[in-house]
């Protein structure tokens, strides 16, 4: 069936569209993007007073599947997904197994073309089982479907391996997404080292164990000329060699968290096991920094590192609880809330860190716009919506999220994943989970 | 007059300095309890109180123990191998337990910091923390400053420099709170891989040079040093350690004529104190396990004594 969206105020970061148009959507794709467009046969959908923008892309998602099902599935990943705005996301490969083999891409592909939710594009180890040792089949990797390479969490510590897999990732031109952090200097650490850290008396972990290993990989993108992606960026010191690096013209980009821009460390102050996350929370003056960042370019892409954790993995001694926190389903509120309510980005910036820029590091040409043609993967979104986050209307199967009784800004509405209609007034219309 | 309406107490920053010498005022009275023939008063007869130690300690629960029974409650003795506890479930199921068993107060020593924060929430019972890694020691401090007032009669404007690895230390985190609340200067003398980030954002005075910890100071309260902080490179070699740090009869004679020594127990003797200084005349090390039970006492009797809120009526 046919769609039209009528009466919307489009967003295309990509064709610079601001202004109150209609799309007709034929066939999964963008078919027409046009004033008053009038089509019989289609079925309307009526988005006055509403944002109408290319989904949301998710260049960071922790899925757990296969491994660790009870904290995520891609089915309840995909519905988190779905319920944030976002028809594609990435499962980065720190599963069990590790995504370091062409089976375990193609065993997500297919568990994903099951759920026929949203688009799911796994990133490949950079080396075996993450070990940080001997590089991972790259080639065979990319060739089954892989969107990029990175070890993530359990970063390649070993700079003559990092230089190889850029070396290598050339070939394929896809990107490598690195976690900068020198474990070293983290060590047993939980949180960021500062005042709060001294204060609390837990073990810091100092804003240079990120900023050292950003400099590394800057300096092995300019020997390689290799496509670097620095995930998760935290700190101002990263931020400023990153800037730096763009000004020289190599090709590095960069993306942060809402949590990063949104929280300090001083979160961290009644133990609540929802603020650990890796890289930590840091200062105040980090989140200025960042918040700059993204609005000069210099950080190109806001993601989730939606990072599911069960409740009885969270609910422990702040020491011993895992780090990461679940952020699909609050990353676009809190995205408004912090850079466009405060004036840093324009509605249209933010959409285009939010869709058109991961979309284009991972070489999704059809997604993150509306070009005719391109797949029709739309977002209808109310700023004028509140809404409380409470465990129960969370989709994901974990609740670690430290904004648990917040109440955010703006609301997703209408999903339109490859032409489909998946998502209605907020309510997911297909794949109840059992 | 102060009341005491704490369910728990979990450190001294949260604290008033009026409920800090409520608290200090309550334990004066306890003191001389410890000095009868019969050490008993029935203040807590009838309650039940758990010593619930995730941590190796003889001391502060051998002190916590007696200070239950003066008070006549009954205690029992509940020792967890923190290495045994790799996940924490154990905790909140213990918890649990403990709460099953309708027991009034839970005294606490665990290695990771916010642990009896997290027991407090989920129990009913009051939690009194002993220790939570390197975040507070309650008692410890309030020990500490009784003794500190009973010696020099006052606290105001008192110099109070604490010496040792201060990153590491609850007992100086909670000294620094309490001493500060009670208009006492504090310095803190560590060597610099031992000194905490923004630790002078406290209000306290920092220094590297042990001689300037030491001149002019009224109090020296010297911390144990951890042996295994060598094999963290926190300092080269322990035999250093103790020629720059450790307190010595030659580097008290920058000290004053009525300096009081402290420590917080265990002593390496040899390493932070030679035995001289640890046994002489300036030291008070051992008012300290006295006034101890008197403080503990006081902590038991306030919080059990708390206004009871009306948990049935939701
Ligand atoms: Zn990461
Ligand atoms: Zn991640």
């Amino acid at each position: 069936m046919n769609l039209l969206i009528k009466n919307g105020r489009v967003l295309d970061p990509k064709n610079k569209i601001d202004e109150q148009l209609d799309i007709l959507i034929e066939k999964g794709k963008i078919s027409r993007v046009a004033k008053s467009i009038k089509e019989e046969s289609a079925r309307v959908i009526d988005a006055a007073g509403k944002i109408v923008c290319p989904a949301l892309v998710d260049m960071h998602t922790h899925i757990r599947q296969p491994g660790r099902e009870d904290e995520e599935t891609i089915l309840t990943g995909s519905r988190a997904a779905v319920k944030g705005g976002f028809a594609s996301i990435t499962v980065m490969p720190n599963t069990k197994p590790a995504i370091d083999n062409q089976g375990v891409v193609e065993f997500i592909y297919s568990e994903a073309r099951k759920t026929e939710l949203v688009n799911i594009y796994p990133i490949g180890a950079i080396t075996k089982r993450l070990e940080g040792k001997e590089l991972a089949e790259i080639g065979e990797l990319v060739k089954s479907g892989a969107v990029a390479i990175s070890d993530d969490g359990m970063p390649v510590m070993n700079s003559h391996i990092m230089r190889m897999a850029l070396e290598y990732s050339k070939m394929y031109g896809i990107p490598v997404i690195s976690h900068c952090e020198d474990l070293d200097l983290s060590s047993k650490g939980t949180m960021n080292e500062g005042y709060m850290s001294t204060v609390l008396g837990l073990k810091g972990i100092p804003a240079e164990s990120e900023s050292i290993m950003v400099s590394r990989d800057i300096q092995l993108a300019s020997l390689t000329g290799a496509r670097l992606h620095i995930a998760h960026v935290s700190t101002s010191e990263s931020v400023e060699l990153i800037r730096n690096a763009k000004k020289k013209g190599l090709s590095v980009t960069a993306e942060t968290c809402p949590h990063y821009f949104t929280l300090s460390d001083e979160a961290v102050l009644n133990f609540d096991t929802n603020t650990k996350v890796k890289p930590p929370l840091r200062t105040r003056d980090d989140i200025r920094a960042i918040k700059e960042a993204l609005k000069d370019g210099t950080i190109d892409a806001i993601s989730t590192d939606h990072a599911p954790h069960t409740e009885a993995e969270k609910d422990v001694e702040y020491d011993f609880a895992p780090f990461g926190i679940i952020g699909l389903e609050t990353a676009l509120s809190l995205s408004y809330m912090e850079l466009v309510k405060t004036g840093f980005l324009s509605l249209l910036g933010l959409i285009e860190r939010m869709s058109l820029a991961p979309a284009k590091i991972l070489n999704l040409q059809n997604k993150g716009h509306l070009s005719q043609g391109s797949d029709a993967d739309i977002l209808i979104f109310d700023t004028e919506i509140s809404w409380v986050v409470e465990k129960n209307n969370l989709e994901s199967k974990s609740k670690n999220t430290p904004f648990l009784g917040w109440t955010l800004i703006s609301k997703p509405l209408e999903l339109i994943a490859g032409g489909k209609h998946i998502m209605k007034e907020s309510r997911i219309i297909k794949n109840e989970p059992r | 007059m102060v009341e005491w309406n704490r369910k728990d107490l979990l450190g001294l920053e949260e604290l008033s300095k009026d409920e800090i010498l409520f608290i200090l005022n309550t334990a004066e009275s306890f003191r001389e309890v410890s000095t009868r023939p019969i050490k008993k008063v029935p203040a807590l007869r009838g309650k039940t109180v758990v010593n619930f130690f995730f941590e190796p300690s003889t001391r502060t629960r051998a002190s916590f123990e007696l200070a239950a029974k003066r008070l006549s409650a009954d205690i029992i003795n509940i020792s967890v191998n923190s290495s045994a506890m790799v996940k924490g479930e154990t905790l909140k199921d213990t918890a649990r337990n403990i709460e099953a068993m309708k027991v009034d107060i839970i005294v606490m020593r665990h290695s990771s910091p916010g642990a009896p924060h997290m027991l407090a929430r989920s129990v009913k019972s009051s939690v009194i923390n002993a220790g939570d890694g390197s975040h507070e020691h309650p008692t410890q401090a309030l020990l500490d400053i009784f003794t500190i007032r009973e010696k020099k009669k006052k606290l105001e404007g008192l110099n109070v420099s604490i010496i040792g690895d201060i990153a590491h230390s609850r007992v100086a985190r909670s000294n620094i709170w309490g001493l500060k609340k009670l208009g006492a200067n504090v310095t803190v003398c560590a060597p610099s891989t031992l000194m905490p980030p923004g630790i002078e954002k406290l209000g306290v005075r920092t220094t590297y040079k042990l001689k300037e910890a030491i001149e002019g100071a009224d109090v020296l309260n010297i911390l144990r040093m951890q042996i295994e902080r060598q094999s963290e490179n926190m300092f080269p070699t322990i035999r250093e350690y103790a020629i720059e740090y450790g307190i010595d009869s030659e580097k008290l004679k920058y000290a004053k004529k009525d300096v009081l020594i402290m420590h917080p127990g265990p002593i390496n003797r040899g390493i932070e104190l030679t035995p001289d200084v640890a046994d002489g005349p300036y030291s008070v090390i051992l008012d300290q396990v006295t006034n101890g039970v008197a403080v503990r006492m006081a902590v038991l009797y306030l919080i059990s004594g708390r206004p009871e809120s009306d948990e049935s009526t939701d």
